[in-house]
């Protein structure tokens, strides 16, 4: 049933793909200027740019262009970047994999963090930690990732050396990439040394990026934890004498983490757009630089490619919480089976 | 209404919030009149101050070239509010209306409005914005429409998921009995049951926008230099970490005091204005 859930899913998601790629077609063709002649700098001759022209398909209706567009699309094939003159599909294959491993060790900060300080909040609501976690996570969600990695390097790098300043791994260690993700890359050489350097080179970038999720995940797990204990069966368990901490373990915590999840699924997609002001301050080699180095160069393949990527690197980031969902949540597990 | 005030003025986190909005609006105002030194908003040149720690000459300390960064922020203030102000009169009113109409019919229009708004929603906001400033030109009304043009999807899901609970109640089966017209259903009937909600998103996103904006100006996709603005104060300043840290510090502890005070009240106006949530 499961699988059924899954395959649905990712029916309508291939749908919002299909109209993610028609948006950003539709903004890449507003740009001003001729693509071709962007394209090959200003002292190509005419006849190099009508080339251009016809190996973009720009001599082609707009319709046509998108037919194109998509064809190659399907293939894996993102067209040639004008910045780095390699395949689009290349470069993001290459700067991918730094960006995903931030986002990742975020999104567990996010949950690992988040939730049991909101579950606190809940417990003592309208006490004194309430009061404090509520104008901490005030505070976290009222900064941009880039101040938090400013202050964080400031005071945990320069001021306190406890952590590296940029980069991924100590720069004597070098490994051989395999899956681009150097915290797995450094297990599978076997290079335990490697591994603890590129551990400790993820942490600050990871949780500078993370803050204001943690903020977000603890704010609404509070207050569904809130609207659980105030719902029927949580005072039955009360009026029963059960203890406060089975209570709060077996009842009202599970069902207080469904909704979290579902939007903690939905603020991944601000980590993977964060996650360009945080590489920025920490020279992190992900896809920020690529990304705003081909805004600036007005790169249109590579601008449509990193939108797609990341969109659907997104979308299956939330079959993947959904899935999860259904897995905890037998209402929805029932309401499967029975269908 | 006046009790909602009354609420709002007795708390103490949105009486600071209050003052803190109060104090970041009339800096913005009179950004020319209080400013140490007005002219240090434009191209000014002074390099025999320049990079000085503050003091109190300069009291956030002076940039690159010389520049008082006191009046820098002070102005960078100004061009925050304005996009905020824009953002939200143009995403606010688009998001709602679609939002009504996609929640109160039913069948196509719901159906092709909602996959719209989901499209968008699928992109990641920084990166949409993103992607928009890439074809367009780095400028303040440029960086208006990036940021409006993600920006309105979320009022249409927040007001569409209201309307959908919102058309079976009895208050409007009586408004459909009688023979009263769609127009009259949603704008006077449904959209008032839809402001508490409006009005506290947007109180907290007036907060979010200078936020977002701000991100944009840091990559150098928004607002475009001699004009200050916090976010590529910022990113001028990272360069010079840690030794001259005044300036990265204190136009980020700017972006953190209004994004904070919007925050704070929205806060309270969510507890006050929708108990439910």
């Amino acid at each position: 049933m499961i699988v059924s859930r899954v395959a649905r899913r990712l029916g309508s998601t291939m749908l919002v793909l299909l109209g993610v790629s028609l948006l950003i077609f539709l903004i890449a063709r507003v740009i001003p200027g001729d693509p071709a002649r962007i394209a090959l700098g200003p002292r190509a001759t005419e006849e190099q740019v009508i080339q251009m022209r016809e190996v973009l398909h720009l001599d082609q209706p707009v319709i046509i262009q998108y037919g194109h567009f998509l064809t190659e699309l399907m293939q894996g094939d993102l067209g040639i970047s004008l910045y780095t003159n390699r395949p689009v599909m290349t470069d993001i294959a290459q700067f991918l994999p730094a960006t995903l491993e931030l986002v990742l060790l975020a999104g567990f900060f996010m949950v690992a963090l988040g939730l049991p300080l909101g579950v606190l909040a809940a417990r003592y609501r309208g006490g004194w930690p309430d009061n404090l976690i509520r104008v901490i996570t005030l505070l976290t969600v009222s900064a941009p990732a880039f101040v938090w990695a400013v202050v964080l390097l400031l005071m945990l790098s320069y001021f306190l050396p406890l952590f590296p300043i940029a980069g991924r791994i100590h720069e004597t260690i070098s490994i051989p990439t395999v899956t681009g993700f150097m915290v797995i890359d450094t297990l599978l050489a076997g290079h335990w040394r490697g591994f603890v350097s590129a551990l400790h080179h993820l942490f600050l970038p990871a949780f500078a990026l993370s803050l204001s999720g943690v903020g977000q995940a603890a704010r609404l797990t509070r207050s569904n934890m809130i609207e659980t204990y105030d719902s029927p069966y949580i005072e039955m368990a009360q009026s029963y004498g059960f203890p406060e901490r089975r209570i709060a373990r077996s009842y009202a915590l599970k069902p207080s983490l469904i909704p979290s999840l579902t939007i903690i699924g939905l603020d991944f997609a601000a980590l993977l757009g964060n996650a360009f002001l945080v590489e920025n301050i920490f020279a992190w080699p992900g896809i920020s630089r690529y990304g705003v180095g081909v805004i600036l160069q007005k790169d249109l393949n590579a601008i449509v490619g990193t939108v797609m990527i990341i969109s659907a690197t997104f979308l299956i980031a939330n079959i993947i919480v959904d899935v999860l969902v259904t897995l905890i949540n037998p209402r929805i597990r029932y309401a499967e089976r029975s269908r | 209404m006046r009790r909602t005030f009354v609420i709002l003025v007795r708390n103490p986190l949105s009486v600071i919030g209050l003052l803190l909005i109060g104090f970041v609006l009339f800096v913005a105002l009179f950004a020319d009149f209080i400013s140490p030194y007005p002219e240090h908003a434009g191209a000014v040149v002074d390099f025999l101050n320049a990079n000085r720690p503050p003091s109190a000459e300069y009291l956030l300390g002076t940039d690159g070239v010389g520049r008082d960064q006191l009046s820098r922020i002070f102005h960078a203030y100004r061009i925050a509010i304005v996009l905020g102000v824009v953002v939200l009169g143009i995403s606010v009113p688009i998001g709602v209306l679609i939002g009504l109409l996609a929640g109160y019919l039913e069948g196509w229009v719901e159906y092709i409005l909602m996959r719209i708004v989901e499209v968008f929603l699928s992109i990641p906001p920084l990166v949409l914005a993103l992607a928009i400033m890439g074809v367009l030109e780095p400028t303040l009304v440029n960086g208006m429409i990036a940021v409006t043009a993600m920006w309105w999807p979320w009022y249409a899901r927040l007001v569409y998921n209201i309307v959908r609970g919102e058309k079976v109640e009895g208050y409007v089966l009586a408004a459909e009995v009688i023979g009263a017209s769609v127009p009259h259903i949603l704008f006077r009937e449904i959209l008032p049951n839809c402001l508490p909600a409006i009005i506290t998103k947007m109180t907290l996103d007036f907060g979010f926008v200078i936020l977002i904006a701000s991100s944009l100006s840091f990559l150098g996709l928004g607002v475009q230099a001699p004009t200050p603005d916090l976010g590529s104060m910022v990113a001028d300043g990272t360069k010079y970490l840690p030794d001259i840290w005044w300036l990265t510090v204190f136009p980020g502890l700017a972006i953190l005091i209004a994004v904070f005070a919007f925050n704070l009240v929205g806060d309270v106006l969510r507890e006050v204005l929708n108990p439910d949530q």
